[in-house]
């Protein structure tokens, strides 16, 4: 696979915030729009319940300091989520604005102005709570684990991160795109969050009999762990060289230069989900000559949300609709192109069903195919946990504390969810916090 | 179209509209009234004269911002004309030339000597002025010197300056007056009965802007000392209006007024005009935007007029003075309550919770859910965007939407829901019969102390 042929410069510049940062006045000229709700729709929006019209109040009196605090209050990741919320679809997708004024104010952008604020300065607003005696482990760094670590520590826990990786933060820092969350900005969230006084152990992988273990010698774990590996899609070619995933499409450009990443000439991205059109942007800002996103269900169908799709579209990505990948077809081992199949929607909506349209396949010269198909769940790892309830592939929880079918053990993010959002990880990993401290404080304490 | 006259005859100083640019720093110097007339003002008022120029200070203002809205209210520690007496009447004879049918009024203010005033008066005239007025005004520096507002304050002192201008005066003399007493009105009937042929209203009101919080300056300051100064611009409007309107209504008085306070777009000049103004002046505005602001404010006034079918101004001068008085004679019978238009609301929420803390507890607040929300309320259907397959409503968030609802058998008609309300039109105060004979306050007193009605029962609370 070729490296990107741009030159530095031009990478960087394509690489760029997609949204660039507030100046103080232009911050205050958009809290200034800000009605400041009662019951504020966007609250209410943000799974994590960010007092929105507080914090963009603080920012139009000028204390950036205190709207900073408003928001990692709730959301210590705030940073992160002001950066890669799907913003339309939460906090500005209820803004009243939108109705008012046809444009609602940009609430990510202004929040990331406040905790841009905070983090130059490393201004630390949160203590421990007092010494309760408790351990808690956290299994995986990523937005839950490190939500729930920072408030078991807020609520005077000490906790212990597992992190399997060689680097911490989980997809917050290597499986978004730079141009969304850089990977500097990442890490340094996670250093400011673990200031509260809790280590991330790298390249600490645990297993079923780890986990028991854990269990036995902590009073409580919380599992924050993802997905793992993108599904196969099980057809001839699927490993031929130029056969990516999309994760690790995502990652090198977190791992090294811009200039050292590999892209193709012409790729073809399988999926229609964010993370296809997050791969399908990121291969164009590489240099890739063309990008084809190929869905196997219509357009109004796809899961992206649609600010990602015009954004697809303004970076002159194509698509193609209602076709099934049949086939990587390879030459010596090297991927030439994806053949597919033309589909046709029987049923109305997503619970169509698709059946093969007939007439000519499809077929689409690349030298690189990049799947994003969504992630399977860990099922090696979480079916080796004695008595884990797991449905779907999601481990079962109970909604208000997050503890799972095993005593002692709560999770969030993800591997609860088969694939949220950042900011709902952090809420999980919040609720899981308060649910761990509730079931600790209840229990006598025994002397170990 | 035939646009209604705007001349204006102000006791006899005739300009072809009422606006005038108020005594300040736009009119300072020749090349600033040219440019003024030149944009089309009907006159002017030339910054206050006196045989010595005075010496300025820097800074010299200061500005009241609100959320991003510069200069909602600006106050000065400027003092009167710094350029020679010689070298300005010299220019008032040009542009008065130059501009012959423009009102030049001169503003002067000397110290409290008859032979000074009466020098000051012949020489202005001389240079070929419409008229003078009488700067009794200004609450700051001057007024530390004995002049200004400390003459301004004091009805003797106002009466007699004023009747030593008149003395000698062959040209109408206007007496500005400040706003920084309890009631203008004793300080207008002075002026009037020294013979003044005119007031003008209001000057500025004693200020200081506020305090830097990095260096812990006052606002403005010169050097690190700040000092008291005249508080104008949009925001002082209601204390003029207020103030115009109870010198209109004195008939102690009965002169001709021209308007001054935060005017700067036609309705402020129609809201003068209707509560008592001849003609307006303004300053901040022009300082703010420049003399291009009286095109549309001639424009604006001329489309109202026509629109309501007033052909000249004295159509309108006036009209509303009879319409304010005392809150006795308010009619107690008159009701109105709010009503919410549902197909305008967007749900901010800001009428309940002011009506909630601040008022009378009468709106009522069901969280309804999103789905059943858009069933009975079709046209909300249209602020819904889609995403991901998936529809958004702006308004709902966690699952619902709050329905606003205004409990009309307690809401007490105050307004402020409307007035928090951002959506224009979205909620109207409607009249409602509340069951009571037509009866002000005053004729209920009476008819209380008679034994002929009986108490009006208070508001029910929550």
């Amino acid at each position: 696979m070729p490296k990107s042929k741009l030159s530095a410069e031009k990478l960087a510049q394509n690489f760029a915030d997609l949204h660039p940062a507030y100046a103080p006045q232009e911050a205050r000229i958009e809290a200034a729009r800000c009605l400041y709700c009662w019951d504020a729709p966007c609250t209410r929006a943000c799974p994590t319940g960010i007092d929105v019209p507080t914090f963009i109040r603080q920012i139009l009196e000028k204390n950036s300091g205190g709207a900073a605090e408003t928001i990692l209050s709730e959301n210590i990741l705030g940073g992160s989520c002001a950066r890669a919320c799907p913003t339309e679809v939460l906090c500005e997708g209820a803004c009243v604005d939108r109705t008012l004024e046809k444009a609602p104010v940009e609430i990510g952008r202004l929040q990331r102005f406040a905790t841009d604020y905070a983090a130059k300065r490393k201004l630390q607003f949160f203590e421990p709570g007092p010494e309760s005696g408790f351990t808690v482990v956290v299994v995986g760094s990523g937005p839950a684990g490190l939500a729930c670590a920072h408030e078991l520590r807020r609520l005077g826990h000490g906790v212990r991160v597992l992190e399997a990786s060689d680097v911490p933060g989980g997809l917050n820092t290597t499986g978004i795109s730079p141009y969304k969350i850089s990977t500097e900005f990442a890490l340094s969230e996670v250093e400011q969050a673990s200031a509260i006084g809790f280590e991330i152990e790298l390249n600490s992988p645990v297993t079923g009999a780890d986990l028991r273990e854990l269990l036995e010698q902590n009073d409580a774990v919380f599992l924050g762990v993802g997905l793992g590996q993108t599904a196969p899609l099980n057809i001839p070619g699927e490993d031929a060289a130029g056969v990516w995933e999309a994760l690790d499409f995502i990652e090198q450009a977190h791992r090294m230069p811009l200039k050292e990443c590999e892209v193709g000439t012409q790729v073809v991205v399988i999926g229609g989900g964010n993370t296809a059109v997050d791969v399908a942007t990121e291969a164009v800002r590489l240099g890739a000559d063309q990008t084809t996103i190929a869905y196997r269900r219509s357009r109004e169908q796809m899961p992206a949300f649609a600010y990602e799709v015009e954004l697809a579209v303004s970076d002159q990505i194509g698509f193609e609709w209602c076709v099934q990948p049949v086939e990587f077809v390879a030459e010596a081992g090297r991927l030439v192109a994806v053949r597919f199949r033309r589909q046709r929607l029987e049923g109305e909506g997503r619970a169509g069903t698709l059946v093969d349209a007939g007439g000519d396949d499809l077929v689409l010269p690349c030298d690189q195919a990049i799947k994003a198909l969504g992630q399977l769940p860990r099922s090696d790892f979480l079916s080796s946990i004695d008595g884990l309830k797991i449905d779907g592939g999601r481990v079962v929880i109970d909604d208000k504390t997050r503890a799972t079918s095993v005593a002692g053990l709560f999770a969030g993010g993800d591997c609860i969810s088969r694939g949220g959002e950042i900011v709902d990880a952090v809420q999980d990993g919040k609720i899981a916090a308060r649910g761990i401290d509730h079931t600790l404080r209840q229990k006598p304490k025994e002397p170990r | 179209m035939k646009k209604p006259d705007l001349a204006t005859d102000f006791c006899g100083i005739r300009s072809p509209n009422p606006f005038w640019l108020a005594s300040g720093p736009p009119t300072n110097s020749a090349y600033q009234v040219r440019r003024a007339f030149e944009a089309g003002w009907g006159g002017v008022v030339w910054k206050t004269l006196a045989h010595d120029p005075v010496v300025n200070v820097s800074a010299r203002y200061g500005a009241v911002d609100y959320h991003g809205r510069k200069m909602m209210g600006l106050n000065n520690i400027e003092l009167i004309s710094d350029r020679s007496l010689e070298e300005n009447l010299r220019e008032i004879t040009e542009i008065k030339q130059e501009f012959p049918d423009r009102a030049m009024i001169v503003s002067l203010m000397v110290e409290s000597k008859k032979e000074t005033w009466q020098d000051i008066v012949q020489r202005t005239e001389d240079a070929g002025c419409d008229g003078l007025e009488l700067n009794f005004g200004c609450p700051h520096g001057m007024s530390e010197r004995g002049m200004g507002a400390a003459v301004g304050q004091v009805p003797e002192y106002t009466e007699m300056i004023t009747g030593w201008v008149t003395e000698v005066a062959k040209t109408p003399v206007l007496v500005k007056l400040t706003p920084n007493v309890a009631d203008p009105r004793p300080i207008g009937q002075a002026a009037r009965r020294a013979g003044a042929a005119g007031l003008s209203l209001i000057n500025t009101i004693n200020s200081i802007m506020g305090v830097d919080l990095e260096t812990l300056h006052p606002m403005p300051h010169v050097g690190g000392r700040g000092s008291h100064g005249g508080y104008c611009g949009p925001a002082v409007k209601p204390i003029a209006l207020n103030m115009l309107q109870q010198v209109a209504a004195d008939p102690a008085i009965d002169l001709p007024i021209s308007g001054i306070g935060g005017i700067e777009s036609w309705q402020d000049a129609a809201e003068f005009l209707l509560l008592g103004a001849t003609s307006v002046q303004v300053c901040t505005a022009a300082m703010h935007h420049g003399f291009r602001i009286v095109e549309p404010m001639i424009s604006g006034l001329q489309m109202w007029m026509l629109e309501h079918e007033f052909e000249s101004l004295s159509d309108v001068q006036g009209r509303v003075v009879p319409d304010v008085g005392g809150w006795g004679e308010l009619d107690l019978a008159y009701k109105v309550v709010a009503e919410i238009d549902q197909d305008q609301c967007i749900h901010c929420g800001l009428c309940y919770i002011a009506c909630e803390d601040g008022a009378h507890q009468s709106i009522h607040c069901a969280k309804i859910e999103t789905d059943a929300f858009l069933a009975q309320h079709p046209n909300g259907a249209g602020a819904v965007h889609q995403s991901g397959g998936k529809n958004y409503l702006p308004g709902a968030g966690a699952g619902y939407v709050n329905l606003l609802t205004i409990d009309q058998t307690t809401c007490v008609g105050c307004n402020l829901c409307s007035l928090v309300c951002p959506v224009e039109d979205c909620i109207s105060m409607v009249e409602r019969d509340s069951g009571l004979p037509s009866m002000t306050w005053n004729e209920y007193q009476e008819k209380l102390g008679r034994g002929e009605v009986d108490p009006i029962a208070p508001p029910e609370h929550r």
